[in-house]
């Protein structure tokens, strides 16, 4: 591993408590709702926030949670960049080497081939006040770099952008970050940042760990509402005997084989509306009042209450032709293969 | 402080002088009260403004204004000159810009660390620190002479030491009125620094400390710059004021021409004997107070908004 750690931070009335564990090369990240404890945790990493006495960080086997931030050998990348505004791209990039001891020319040789590996050796003079939000973020980037850490911090590196840029300049991030041999850990809350940028996802909410796992698997398999909210599915968790889970008195068909606790999910395109009860297996069906209805992309997501809550997307047309108003009852119904379950 | 700011700010409006007519005219004719903007320059619409405030702003106006234009007409234009050249003017002169100067440099040295210590750092009993530094800012100057002719004079407190250790004596000396002027002047100077220090963002602080900078020196190279156009500012106010200064001055330090007699004292003394001699140094006084503000104005804004 290149970074183990158990990050403990008691502030009054939260405590953090996370371990996390990165391997060298790996990029993890911290997702979770405004005020998890994400960028505490980086925080915390970095030497900016006083661990507590359990807490413990290690960085290719040695304990470096002891040291002041200055002598950490870590990078950050910080939320608005926090770009020094008196000094030329350049000379940002080149602040750390001269503080860990590099003399002023072997320095700036040195930002001066981070900044062209980042693509920005034409804007080496340039202001920070001068640059775009994505150049910007790359010296950032390369500023961080530039000391040669064996762990890069990134606290939400795209939010300081706007949507048009985003996309372009988190494919770059991603490339980037994968030229970088070291532990790399990142926080945002931003799902689709994380499934871009991140090997593993580390789901946070109230200071612990709630969920981790490869990106594809998170979004598959939610463990909390607040995760299933994120990737976008219906999740309930029930109890599950005989190719069936118990929801309240609703039963879910399920083709996984399961016993015990169990969560189900499905996607709202899964879910189809009726006016009247449809024929057919009393499974995966229910009757719900629509509490909303919203635009969602090209679809319609309905808000329905019920025995369970849950969300619809249907087409604006099926809205037309069945009348879906807020208040009217409806029969819900998901298909089996479209429904899934696995141990809670 | 955002005079310099305006000018670019307002370059790129240039190009929609093509459209006035569209831009002025619809939105103009049912919102009166809009600020229309013509080539850059706002130019605001609106009621008048009321008489209870305009009347009296305009009697402080005159009121601060007018007695520096009787100063200025009242001058003796013709003799001017040879006044000016006048050794004992010119020695007073060279004194004061010479002790303010010092002093100011005593105020930079000692009162930035000072504006740090009481911005940054987290010490028991800096809530009473930070009070005590504005003393001298209300004490009467006069009170802050007899007070340093008490600890510094030469059987005051540390005075006595000053003298039996180093032979050192601080009062009726020049050393003794930059002491003077640095005591009253510093205030300004640490106030206008822990301001500028309080409003930086100090996360700028913790980005220096992860790229290994100690905090020393993330203070020289990252916080300093940063609040350069607030020690400007506090530098020219520290400056004004012990140039200025009086009272402290002539209560420690004497009246002694050549050693203590700045031009304040030069102009009291001259007042007495001869008021055309004291008006033409008040001019003189004048006159570099207002360059020194316009030299300094520039750069410090252009830092600002740089």
């Amino acid at each position: 591993m290149s970074l183990h750690a158990r990050l403990v931070v008691e502030r009054p009335a939260f405590r953090l408590d996370l371990e996390l564990d990165v391997a060298p090369g790996e990029i993890v990240a911290l997702l979770g709702p405004n005020g998890a404890g994400k960028t505490t945790a980086l925080r915390a990493l970095a030497g900016l926030a006083p661990l507590a006495a359990d807490g413990f960080i290690e960085l290719d086997g040695q304990a470096v949670h002891r040291r002041p931030a200055e002598q950490r050998p870590v990078g950050m990348v910080f939320q608005d960049y926090l770009l020094f505004p008196h000094l030329s791209a350049l000379d940002n990039v080149a602040f750390g080497p001269r503080c860990r001891g590099s003399g002023k020319a072997e320095a700036r040789r040195l930002a001066a081939e981070l900044l062209a590996r980042v693509g920005l050796a034409d804007l080496a003079k340039v202001r920070p006040g001068e640059l775009s939000g994505g150049q910007a973020q790359r010296v950032a980037l390369a500023r961080a770099l530039a000391v040669q850490p064996r762990l890069l911090l990134l606290d939400e590196p795209l939010a300081a952008l706007d949507a048009h840029t985003r996309l372009e300049v988190r494919s770059g991030l991603r490339r980037h970050l994968e030229g970088f041999d070291g532990a790399t850990v990142l926080v945002t809350h931003d799902p689709l940042d994380a499934m871009v940028l991140a090997d593993r996802l580390v789901v946070i909410e109230r200071g612990r760990v709630v969920q981790e796992g490869p990106p594809a698997e998170v979004a598959a398999r939610p463990r909390t509402d607040y995760v299933a909210r994120l990737v976008g599915l219906n999740l309930y968790r029930g109890t599950a005997a005989a190719g069936r889970v118990k929801v309240g008195e609703l039963l879910f068909s399920t083709s996984e084989p399961l016993d015990g606790p169990a969560f189900v999910a499905f996607s709202p395109a899964a879910v189809a509306l009726y006016r009247s009860r449809p024929d057919g297996s009393p499974r995966n069906l229910w009757q719900a009042r629509i509490e909303g209805v919203e635009r969602h992309g090209d679809n319609v997501r309905v808000h329905l209450t019920g025995p369970v809550t849950a969300f619809a997307d249907v087409t604006p047309a099926a809205v037309a032709e069945l009348d879906l108003t807020t208040g009217r009852e409806v029969w819900v119904s998901v298909k089996a293969a479209e429904t899934h379950a696995y141990p809670a | 402080m955002t005079g310099r700011g305006d000018g670019p700010e307002g370059e790129p409006q240039g190009p929609a002088e093509g459209e006035p007519a569209r831009a002025a005219h619809v939105p103009g004719e049912r919102e009166p009260n809009r600020a229309v903007r013509v080539s850059g320059r706002s130019v605001k619409v609106s009621g008048r403004a009321p008489w209870v405030l305009v009347v009296p702003a305009v009697a402080g106006l005159v009121f601060l204004v007018l007695p520096l234009v009787g100063l200025v007409v009242r001058a003796p234009w013709s003799t001017l000159p040879s006044r000016l050249a006048e050794p004992h003017v010119l020695e007073a002169l060279r004194l004061s810009l010479v002790t303010a100067t010092a002093a100011t440099v005593i105020c930079l040295l000692l009162g930035v660390p000072l504006a740090w210590l009481l911005a940054r750092a987290e010490f028991p009993g800096r809530r009473i620190a930070r009070a005590l530094v504005t003393v001298p800012l209300v004490l009467p100057p006069v009170v802050g002479g007899v007070a340093l002719l008490l600890v510094l004079g030469r059987r005051g407190l540390v005075g006595q030491w000053l003298e039996s250790t180093f032979g050192v004596s601080l009062p009726f000396t020049t050393a003794g009125v930059i002491v003077a002027e640095a005591f009253v002047a510093m205030p300004f100077l640490v106030i206008s620094v822990e301001g500028a220090l309080r409003a930086a963002d100090r996360r700028y602080e913790e980005a220096a400390a992860t790229l290994g900078a100690s905090r020393w020196t993330a203070f020289r190279r990252v916080t300093l710059p940063l609040v350069m156009p607030g020690v400007l500012a506090g530098a020219v106010l520290c400056w004004a004021r012990a140039l200025g200064e009086f009272g402290a001055t002539i209560t420690f330090a004497g009246n002694f021409p050549g050693t203590t007699r700045t031009m304040p004292l030069a102009v009291y003394l001259a007042l007495e004997t001869e008021p055309e001699a004291a008006i033409v140094l008040s001019l003189v006084l004048l006159a570099v107070s207002v360059l020194i503000l316009a030299s300094l104005r520039d750069r410090w804004t252009g830092a600002a908004t740089g």
